[in-house]
């Protein structure tokens, strides 16, 4: 069987206090050793089955977090793998960091449903259960192939496959060039390649970096601001972004409607959905606005609700209650700068969800709202799928490989090694960069010789 | 009715590259062989290119020497130039190419066939196959007369229903005016063959005497010739050889086209084939590569024997006068006088999805394929899996398993399992780009990779085997006395080094650690080697290339074995995958229409996920339980 070595987090995101991360494989105990250090110093490996250590986890030098770790020997474990389950706090950063430290260390991230998938091949799960798997396989990955694509930002997926397609150039270059000898020559192309790769280079380094600022993914807290018209919605959003240095502009019409925002509160991620455009179509049909409100509000991880302080409470907001049930949600108690005329208390008799009063005018309740936010989000309560962890992970891997492999090119350019050793490295950047944006290799290099290049007798 | 009958194990049909291969390795191994031909002198003939080889079908023809074939030992009787090509490039692209006298060329292969026992040469069109509840019992000919057999290979080559165009003038011909095989399409659409048809080209042939060399670059054979095959000895192949001449259209060449494009039965419409885009015709890369000025044209010698030059890079089916007006434009070619119009052909041939990587059919037992019936193109191509369908014929009537080559094994494997596992829509040409593990499938490691296959099969000698068992000794001991003989920094070593331009050492390393640099090789580093034993240079050749791509080399292997795995895992050919809950529905259609063999085949097939594969894995895992 497959036995080289994945890891993923094993518990959802955000759920709970604890995480846990799953390393499954032949190497699982010696990749943990390099990134758990046991408080009493032994060594994972020189540990008994079954036996749990208290240390810390780092990543080269750096110290993550405290964690506990479970060693699991083959065959019992899972997966009948060696098995290492190490339980981290579950703040989604955390798990993260962790998780990125143990592939850094050598495991490969899961494909959706592996561990199950492993499990059963390795005969620990029932023949009656192997019904069972396949659809947590195709689930999972039907999950991971929608997220993978849709989280890239139009701009990120861009970048890739313009690096990609150029890369799949070069290759179909020096292909048809070995194909062809007697049409046609290296002269001068060590020199071209190595000015193309740095320009490659550059720009996987600009992926990567947009990646890790967070800008390449649309992950975080799905975030929709409810209100009725005048509430003030559309100044609440504005100070929330006008506090935040790290604002990003989406650009409208990735796959989404409505105009998007990014920002990061206490060190979350939020995806604000703009609903101006509901109080626009509200003065012509009030139903569709509701409807479209509606839509928005059943898709959000969190739902802000503008209450307006200054005026009493009418029937739109008792229509945005019902509509919330149990999403999720904070009130925000606007223009709380004003004499008051709708108190905290009258909307906690309607319902109990944490009230903030704030003031767009004075820019006032920002903090507390991240403070809240947070507070919320490591007792569990707003949470997001896991599979986008995996996801993200997976494909910031692949761009590393991509990377990596592009160096390799550049490396044999320079130890003078054959042109046709070029290719190796650079169609494993090629399909490194493919796995990110879900695309397979196929016939797509004989079809680039052939449109690009005159071949033949 | 009264009428011929006869009796033979196996049937093959057509003489052509893959015919031959076909019917020498049956007789071969014992089995009453006949090989039905339209003419006997069109046995392995040449109707395009004067040459065997080339990039990536030089290493064909070397698997097919190394498996036991019979191109490789026959080029190198034939050729009149050779060269290496890609000489300057890694070793995994370098690929021989062998200019072919082509009647010497197919006079010897001729002579092959009529002395090898056990093989029948017929003269007759075959005209419809015969089977019994969906397995092959014979053919039967254009007279009426019927051959009984077990198995039947059909290597038709180009000649099923076909048709020689040029501008508005078509015949009913196959290749160089030879007569078509009409009517067997019909009888193998009968039995629910799928038939397509497509398209392949050739250059006008040129009289020598009419062409003025002087103002073309002349291209000369290598100075020492590399055979073949590696049963031939190195020193018979150093002959005298003839050159090959460079010239190069013109914008007035392809004035000339583009005012008589609208006379090209390809833009017309008339030809309905699909050709390669490898081989394009010159009105083809005038139309697709318009900003091109100009496009090389290779002369090459068709033999000794002949004035008839071959015009290389001119493929073309535009009529006859604008032909002569478009060759004479050429630069040295201005008085050109053409002894055979350049032409298209049509023919019909199979989708090869048909088939499983044996080459035999999935819904008819005993019937076997290979060539241009297949759908590729090429001689080597050609070659390769007359050899592999002749084999897998012959085993099956020995009740022995089944030979597949795999993608890892060889580029026959990766030619034969892209024609049954991926859609073709052009005559499949080989690549080196196709090969993944390419560079473990080199031309001069063919007889280590195939060689024991072909003696398992019965077409390698015990005595060939020996030897390479012999030689695959000397290298695993050379290699390893190399790893393992340490150079210090003595005055010698440090001089050697500065004189190649090489770091000096500092400390200590081994004579493999030398080799492996860019600058340095094995021969280089003889004069500071004491110990080193005589070794010929096909090994010491072999020990350099393991020493110096060492690295990438343990790469691939990894690759490979983590592919053959998949590989290894079969797939029962009754499997109904819509029946498997977790497979996504274009996973089941694409599964059902082509039965993959292994799990490994199935990856391949586009529309195949890897949760697709997974979910597989999963089920076959359960089954195998029960």
């Amino acid at each position: 069987m497959e036995t080289d070595t994945i890891a993923a987090i094993a518990t959802a995101a955000g759920n709970s206090g604890i995480s846990i991360i799953r390393i499954s494989g032949d190497d699982a105990i010696s990749i943990a050793d390099q990134v758990f250090v046991s408080k009493s110093g032994m060594m994972l490996s020189d540990a008994a089955s079954h036996s749990m250590h208290y240390g810390i986890v780092r990543k080269e030098q750096e110290v993550i977090d405290e964690a506990m770790a479970v060693v699991m020997r083959a065959p019992k474990s899972y997966t009948k793998e060696n098995t290492v389950e190490i339980d981290c706090h579950g703040g989604m950063f955390v798990t993260k960091k962790v998780l990125e430290a143990v592939i850094g260390a050598g495991a490969r991230p899961a494909e959706p449903g592996e561990f199950t998938k492993r499990a059963f091949l390795n005969g620990r799960i029932d023949l009656s259960e192997a019904e069972a798997v396949m659809d947590v396989i195709r689930a999972q990955n039907e999950f991971a192939l929608k997220s993978a694509v849709n989280q890239l930002k139009g701009s990120v997926s861009h970048m890739i496959r313009s690096v990609r397609g150029d890369i799949l150039q070069e290759i179909a270059y020096i292909e048809a060039v070995l194909d062809d000898p007697e049409h046609m020559s290296f002269e001068n192309y060590d020199e071209e390649l190595t000015d193309k790769l740095e320009g490659f280079l550059d720009q996987t380094e600009k992926i990567l970096r947009s990646f890790e600022n967070g800008r390449m993914l649309t992950e975080g807290i799905k975030t929709v601001i409810l209100g009725k018209p005048n509430a003030g919605k559309s100044s609440v959003l504005n100070v929330l972004l006008g506090e935040e240095r790290a604002i990003v502009t989406d650009i409208a019409g990735t796959t989404r409607d409505a105009l998007e925002e990014t920002m990061t509160l206490e060190g979350l991620t939020l995806r604000i959905i703009d609903t101006a455009g509901i109080r626009k179509s509200e003065d012509k049909v009030e139903k569709i606005g509701i409807e479209r409100a509606k839509a928005y509000a059943k898709d959000a991880d969190l739902v802000l609700f503008v209450a307006d302080a200054s005026t009493a409470l009418g029937d739109e907001d008792d229509e945005i209650l019902k509509l919330l049930e149990d999403k999720k949600t904070i009130v925000l108690l606007n223009k709380s700068d004003l004499p008051p005329v709708t108190t905290a208390d009258e909307i906690r008799k309607l319902c109990d969800y944490p009230i903030l009063s704030v003031s767009a005018k004075e820019k006032t309740g920002v903090q507390e709202l991240g403070k809240l936010l947070k507070n919320l989000f490591f007792k569990g309560e707003i949470s997001f799928n896991d599979q986008v962890y995996i996801t993200n992970i997976r494909q910031k891997t692949a761009i590393e490989e991509a990377k990596k492999s592009l160096e390799l090119v550049l490396e044999s350019i320079n130890a003078h090694v054959p042109e046709d050793f070029y290719t190796i490295d650079l169609m494993k950047a090629y399909e490194e960069f493919g796995k990110v944006i879900g695309e397979a290799v196929g016939e797509d290099l004989i079809n680039e010789i052939f449109g690009k290049f005159c071949m033949g007798k | 009715m009264n009428r011929l009958e006869e009796t033979y194990d196996v049937v093959v049909v057509g003489a052509g590259h893959a015919g031959c291969e076909a019917a020498l390795a049956c007789a071969r191994l014992g089995l009453e062989t006949i090989v039905f031909t339209v003419s006997v002198d069109s046995i392995a003939l040449m109707p395009c290119n004067p040459n065997i080889g080339g990039t990536s079908k030089g290493h064909i023809v070397r698997e097919v020497d190394a498996l036991g074939g019979e191109m490789g030992k026959n080029i190198d009787k034939t050729f009149i130039q050779s060269k290496m090509l890609n000489r300057s490039k890694g070793p995994a692209v370098h690929s021989l190419r062998a200019q072919a006298d082509k009647a010497e060329y197919s006079r010897s292969m001729r002579k092959t066939l009529e002395n090898t026992e056990h093989l029948t040469i017929r003269q007759a069109e075959v005209t419809k196959l015969l089977t019994k509840d969906r397995q092959v019992t014979g053919v039967e000919t254009y007279s009426g007369a019927v051959y009984h057999s077990k198995a039947v290979i059909l290597c038709t080559g180009t000649y099923l229903r076909a048709r020689c165009i040029y501008g508005d003038v078509s015949t009913h011909t196959g290749p160089n005016g030879l007569q078509a095989a009409n009517y067997l399409t019909d009888s193998l659409k009968e039995l629910g063959i799928e038939m397509v048809r497509f398209k392949t080209g050739t250059p006008a042939r040129i009289d020598r005497r009419s062409i003025d060399f002087s103002v073309m670059e002349e291209q000369l054979g290598d100075e020492r010739v590399t055979p073949f095959s590696f049963t031939t000895d190195p020193e018979d192949v150093q002959i005298d050889q003839v050159s090959c001449w460079l010239t190069y259209t013109n914008e007035r060449t392809h004035e000339i086209i583009r005012q008589n494009l609208d006379r090209s039965p390809l833009f017309s419409g008339v030809i309905e084939g699909t050709g390669p885009r490898y081989c394009p015709s010159i009105e083809d890369k005038v139309v697709k590569f318009a900003d091109k000025d100009r496009h090389q044209v290779f002369i090459e010698p068709e033999g000794l024997h002949t004035n008839e030059m071959y015009i290389s890079g001119m493929s073309s089916s535009l009529p006859e006068d604008v032909q002569q007006a478009m060759y004479r434009s050429v630069k040295g070619l201005e008085n050109a006088k053409i002894v055979k119009n350049a032409y298209a052909i049509e023919y019909d041939c199979i989708d090869p999805r048909q088939l499983n990587p044996t080459l035999e059919f999935k819904t008819i037992s005993g019937l076997f394929c290979g060539g241009q019936f297949n759908g590729s193109s090429g001689y080597e191509e050609a070659a390769g899996q007359g050899l592999i369908a002749g084999i897998n014929a012959a085993r099956k009537i020995m009740g022995k398993e089944q030979i597949i080559l795999k993608r890892s094994d060889g580029y026959i494997g990766v030619l034969i399992d892209d024609l049954v596992t991926k859609e073709n829509t052009e005559p499949y040409r080989m690549m080196t780009s196709r090969a993944e593990y390419r560079l473990l499938l080199r031309q001069d490691n063919a007889d280590q990779r195939l060689t024991p296959i072909g003696h398992e099969v019965g077409l390698i000698s015990d005595e060939r085997y020996e030897k390479l068992l012999k030689k695959q000794e000397l290298i695993r001991r050379e290699t390893e006395r190399l790893e393992h003989t340490f150079v210090g920094t003595k005055e010698e070593v440090q001089s050697l080094l500065s004189s190649f331009d090489s770091t000096i050492l500092n400390g200590g390393c081994t004579l493999a650690d030398l080799i492996r640099r860019p600058e340095l090789d094995y021969e280089k580093i003889a004069s500071i080697d004491k110990d080193r034993p005589k070794l010929p240079l096909e090994v010491t050749e072999q020990v350099n290339i393991n020493i110096k791509y060492d690295g990438y080399i343990k790469r691939q292997m990894r690759q490979v074995e983590q592919f053959r795995k998949l590989e290894k895992k079969k797939l029962p050919q009754d499997l109904d995958y819509g029946q498997i809950s977790g497979l996504r529905l274009e996973a089941r259609q694409k599964l059902n229409l082509y039965k993959p063999v292994s799990i490994g085949q199935a990856s391949r097939i586009a529309g195949v996920s890897p949760a697709d594969i997974s979910v597989l894995l999963v089920y076959m895992e359960g089954k195998n339980t029960i």
